[in-house]
């Protein structure tokens, strides 16, 4: 299914979000995680099922002032 | 020094971690500053570079508090959500909120941030306001339960120092027991020598260190700065007067006309 990960549009099985960041290389990674713009916490992306048109962010600490 | 949120500082410089050459030039930035706080951010990670994972690894050897923000934020949604995020990376509950209400200036939305700031204190974060120097404004973050202020000196990056003296003199007067943190517009040392004196806790700064041509020689000024106008502000500096007053004694002068 069609989803944007970051933006970018991507296609990807159907599976959880924690499934996605280990796809992704991102399993074990320090990062945040939203759905459609709502904070998904990391205790619960195992539950969250990808949805067909999810926007999903993945966020990592970045130099900031 | 004012604690932050119970929290006592060892000194009032929180240096933003964005524009440096190099890794190494920021690591030596913030060792020649000793800077006691270090402001971070967030944003996309992939997972070809994992980037944020090796700054994430810098940032821990530095060993000082870090506090998050929501840069980049023009709604009271995206800073509220942003925040969240950065609490659960960063495990901790300070936020420097940012919600930006203006392109040119960069200046604060404040309604959205008092909004934002009165969401994210009811559910548990430490707020750190970027704001301006309105007071009535500041008024409101407190009731909102905003601990600290942050007023800005000037638009951010523009190293323009502090514009509004009168309005932050004032702002120290109102809230005597506030901590209170310049943030953002320094671009030199004697700007933050003159926040310590107008009785300011801390300065906020980034830009003003990471661009210049020797960031750790810069941090190292800013550092020496703070404890100069720190030291002068608490040794009851005399009243500035309109008349010369001569300080060599007049009494015992030679008469020699």
């Amino acid at each position: 299914m069609k989803i944007l990960l970051n933006g970018s549009p991507q296609e990807v099985p159907e599976t959880t979000l924690s499934t996605l960041l280990e796809n992704q290389g991102l399993g074990g990674a320090k990062v945040a995680t939203a759905v459609n713009g709502a904070f998904i916490p990391a205790t619960m992306r195992d539950d969250y099922l990808i949805q067909e048109g999810d926007s999903i962010e993945v966020l990592a600490p970045m130099q900031g002032g | 020094m004012r604690d932050f949120y119970g929290t006592q500082l060892k000194n009032g410089l929180m240096l933003g971690t964005a524009q440096y050459p190099s890794p190494a030039i920021l690591a030596s930035a913030f060792a020649q500053s000793e800077a006691s706080v270090a402001t971070v951010s967030l944003r996309r990670e992939s997972g070809q570079n994992r980037a944020g994972q090796d700054f994430w690894e810098l940032i821990r050897q530095l060993n000082v508090h870090i506090l998050p923000n929501t840069a980049g934020c023009h709604s009271v949604k995206e800073a509220v959500t942003t925040a969240h995020m950065a609490r659960e990376v960063f495990d901790t509950k300070w936020i420097k909120l940012e919600v930006i209400g203006e392109e040119d200036t960069l200046q604060p939305d404040v309604f959205g941030l008092v909004e934002a700031a009165r969401i994210l204190t009811e559910d548990g974060f430490q707020v750190f306001p970027y704001t301006t120097e309105d007071l009535v404004v500041a008024e409101r973050l407190l009731h909102a339960g905003c601990e600290v202020l942050m007023p800005w000196g000037a638009p951010i990056g523009s190293g323009l120092g502090l514009n509004n003296v009168f309005g932050l003199r004032a702002m120290r007067a109102h809230f005597p027991d506030t901590p209170l943190v310049i943030d953002a517009g320094l671009g030199l040392p004697s700007q933050a020598t003159q926040a310590m004196e107008l009785g300011y806790d801390a300065i906020l700064l980034n830009t003003a260190v990471a661009k210049a041509g020797d960031p750790a020689a810069m941090a190292r000024a800013f550092a020496l700065a703070l404890q100069a106008g720190r030291l002068g502000a608490g040794a009851d500096p005399m009243e500035p007067r309109d008349m010369a007053a001569p300080s060599t004694p007049v009494i015992g002068k030679a008469f020699l006309e």
